[in-house]
């Protein structure tokens, strides 16, 4: 090709790409979606532990995608990208944990009589 | 530099035009960047819905029942093996390599296709069972979740042919360079949103 003289620029993507970046990544993810299976299918933890477990894997293998797919530690300069990718967490955080918590004390407070007796009656057995 | 200047001028003013093509680049992938970001809080919406109703099943089935995950763990190792090999076609355009770049966009394109077929599959199989978005308040917000992703990979298909006819009629140029590195952060972050819906949706729902 007689482009190969010229000097282009590096592809679309801000730095070059590496085929072992990639590699790794897959292997990661793949062992990450594998391990939350896992723990599901054997159901071996409590209830609380398996959605611990689950979640801090698929939070690990988001940060591993964005490293090693989306190249996002080889930002340079001001790291709007990472900074956009905060503010967005930030977001989520909050539309998320805001519905749930808002509409588990409605679900609390707007009872029926009939609800609020057998919840009392739950309690009490605890 | 200084070698270069002495050597051929020619090259430098190409290079300086090469550094603008560079810095345009940027902009156009942060915008992008900037868009798949409130695309996450679009999905973050439709998750706080379906966590919200996760158990207002309005005596119908939950996820426990209903959801098959040896079944869903195949679909998120086949969009997984995609992410892949959508890295694999950045890596050939980076070596200008044009018939590598159309063969990995293809295999990428096969992969989405099964799929999506895979998830219609499993959604015609909940609505056969009389288990679609009109039975319950949860099945409402996991078909809407689940289905909006699908909908995002159908456009990315839709992409891919578009992208695979672009190069064969136009070569890898500089657009179209451009454009393949927006589809591939587009498809990384499908799967990356499909991390969720996989652990949170289908691991997470189909405990008891």
């Amino acid at each position: 090709m007689s482009e190969k003289t010229e000097k282009l620029p590096q592809s679309a993507s801000e730095s070059r790409v590496k085929l072992s970046s990639y590699i790794a990544g897959f292997t990661l993810s793949l062992a990450l979606t594998l391990a939350a299976y896992v723990i599901v299918s054997q159901n071996a933890y409590g209830k609380k532990g398996i959605i611990v477990a689950v979640a801090t894997l698929a939070i690990t293998q988001f940060i591993v995608q964005m490293l090693f797919f989306m190249h996002l530690g080889h930002e340079s300069g001001p790291r709007w990208k990472l900074l956009a990718l905060i503010f967005m967490t930030g977001v989520v955080f909050i539309i998320v944990v805001g519905s749930l918590w808002i509409m588990d004390h409605l679900d609390y407070n707007m009872m029926s009589p009939k609800d609020m007796q057998e919840y009392m009656d739950s309690q009490d057995s605890l | 530099m200084s070698m270069e200047l002495t050597d051929k001028p020619v090259i430098t003013q190409k290079d300086r035009y090469v550094k603008t093509q560079e810095t345009d680049h940027s902009k156009t992938l942060f915008g992008f960047w900037a868009y798949l970001m409130t695309d996450c809080v679009l999905f973050a919406s439709l998750f706080a819905v379906f966590a919200v109703l996760r158990n207002n099943t309005n005596g119908g089935p939950g996820g426990s029942e209903l959801f098959d995950l040896p079944f869903v763990l195949t679909e998120t190792i086949i969009l997984l093996i995609s992410s892949f090999v959508c890295g694999m076609v950045l890596l050939a355009a980076q070596r200008r390599a044009r018939n590598y770049v159309l063969a990995a966009l293809a295999i990428v394109f096969l992969l989405g296709l099964a799929f999506i077929a895979l998830e219609l599959t499993e959604f015609t199989h909940l609505v056969h069972e009389g288990n679609s978005w009109r039975r319950s308040g949860f099945l409402s917000a996991f078909f809407t979740l689940v289905g909006t992703h699908g909908l995002h990979i159908t456009v990315g298909l839709l992409w891919i042919m578009v992208m695979m006819a672009q190069i064969m009629r136009k070569g890898l140029i500089d657009p179209v360079l451009r454009r393949l590195s927006l589809f591939a952060m587009f498809w990384h972050f499908l799967d990356v949103v499909w991390i969720f819906i996989f652990s949170l949706v289908y691991l997470l729902g189909s405990m008891q």
